[in-house]
């Protein structure tokens, strides 16, 4: 069990869960506010203290720990992450012909959300106003599909997909055109979609969509398309303080309180005693404070600075490129302002 | 004035009341939001000089924040700004650092059992 706090210190670095309410929400670690600490910043001690450990990582997900920040800055990562961190995304569509039943501006929406791969760091923004794209700015797919019917289908067969050719318009259809001297320097990037599989239309016999679409850069500020991550959150690390010895049938049931794996039983002299195995895998769902026998028998708190965060890619960038991604644009927006300082020296 | 505010987007605007002295400021910094606000103001209010700091936005169609800040004892309002964002620039880099070297080893460690 972690060593008992001072009341002080639990007021600063833990958020507490009680039955009515959560308390300690707020940062107060400022200089002046606590008597006896210097809570002046410190990059040397903020470097002591800080850590990352990555639990888990693979192609589109990720989840790791971040110790040791405030969540003013955590917060800002994850804030950049949804919003800030630049994708390409179908922009403008332009449709010759669309004689399918879905209509020109819903196929428009969806084609738009249709995840780019394309490395946005090899691309510039499009000036405002400006309706021709050029080889920097912009990527050209085209999207030309048929339906026709099968002539090899069997007589007596009702099923369109033996009846129909095409007649199922995947994102796998939309194909790269290349602008200028993109063949050259993307030859071994290969642009497109994604994933291939999302169902963009239907077609019947006699049907067709002929498509053109242009891809520029964008941040998920001005539309959720541009957003890099399916999800980018993060939480703290949870809590659970057993406050005095549980026993028997009281123990089993504070088990049954919490996840999985959070409170284990342990046999100790013929009884079955509870201990907190892993209250990382907690939900917080505060089930305990239900029951009066035992809801002053536990503490439930969560650590202020440890935040577990989870990031989900939607696969156009790996999510520890987006992580590093994201803490150089806070990184640019401090040089913006820094720069601004120096230029003017505000007179 | 506005003419020329529409021409060239400014991005740092200083806004002092009259007759305040230049501990007194609010900044209005354009095209930003909490991301940069709330972090940079955590960042100043860890300076034991600055005596307030604290950010608004404005309206939520309007993309920019007013920043103020008010210092003690005679420290410019413009200096606690520029060690906020050097302050905020150095964290995110150690952060960056950080994180690049675990990751780094979180791969490597992967790789070795298959050898």
């Amino acid at each position: 069990m972690a060593a008992p706090m001072s009341n002080v210190d639990e007021i600063r670095n833990r958020v507490i869960l009680g039955e009515f309410g959560v308390r300690n929400v707020h940062t107060t670690d400022y200089p002046g506010n606590y008597p006896g600490y210097d809570d002046t910043w410190n990059f040397q001690k903020f470097k002591k203290n800080f850590r990352i450990d990555i639990v888990q990582m693979d192609e589109n997900t990720m989840e790791f720990d971040m110790v040791g920040i405030d969540a003013a800055i955590a917060n800002a990562f994850r804030r950049i992450l949804l919003a800030e961190v630049p994708t390409m995304a179908v922009e403008k569509v332009f449709i010759y012909n669309n004689t399918s039943i879905i209509q020109d501006e819903i196929l428009a929406h969806r084609l738009g959300l249709i995840p780019i791969k394309a490395d946005p760091r090899l691309f510039e923004y499009r000036n405002a106003g400006d309706e021709e794209g050029t080889e920097i700015d912009t990527i050209q797919l085209q999207l030309k599909v048929k339906c026709t019917r099968n002539p090899r289908a069997p007589k007596d067969s009702s099923d369109p997909r033996e009846l129909y050719l095409n007649h199922m318009v995947y994102s796998r259809d939309m194909k790269w055109v290349p602008i200028g001297n993109q063949a050259d320097v993307f030859a071994d990037a290969s642009i497109g979609p994604v994933h291939g599989d999302i169902l963009l239309a239907q077609l019947r016999p006699g049907q067709e969509l002929d498509i053109v679409m242009h891809c520029v850069k964008g941040i998920g500020r001005d539309h959720a398309k541009f957003s890099p991550v399916a999800t980018a959150s993060y939480r703290l690390l949870p809590e659970i303080t057993l406050l005095q010895p549980v026993e028997g049938e009281k123990a089993e049931r504070l088990k049954r309180c919490f996840s999985p794996g959070v409170i284990e039983l342990e046999n100790r002299d013929g009884k079955q005693v509870a201990k907190v195995a892993n209250s990382r895998l907690d939900t917080c769902s505060r089930e305990v404070l239900r029951y009066d026998d035992l809801k002053n028998l536990v503490k439930l708190g969560r650590v202020r600075d440890h935040f577990i965060f989870s990031v989900e890619s939607t696969g156009i960038l790996p999510p520890d490129m987006l992580v590093s991604e994201a803490i150089n644009v806070l990184l640019a927006k401090c040089q913006r302002f820094i720069n601004e300082l120096d230029s003017t020296d505000m007179d | 004035m506005a003419g020329a505010e529409v021409e060239k987007k400014p991005t740092l605007e200083m806004v002092q009341a009259d007759g305040a002295d230049e501990g007194c400021v609010t900044f209005v910094l354009h095209e930003e939001d909490h991301t940069l606000g709330n972090s940079l103001r955590y960042m100043i209010m860890k300076n034991p000089e600055v005596e307030f700091c604290g950010y608004s936005i404005t309206h939520p169609s309007e993309s920019k924040i007013n920043f103020r800040i008010q210092t003690r004892g005679g420290l410019p309002a413009t200096e606690a700004l520029r060690r906020g964002l050097n302050e905020l620039s150095d964290v995110s880099q150690h952060v960056l650092s950080t994180f690049q070297a675990r990751v780094q080893e979180f791969k490597d460690q992967q790789d070795e059992p298959m050898d």
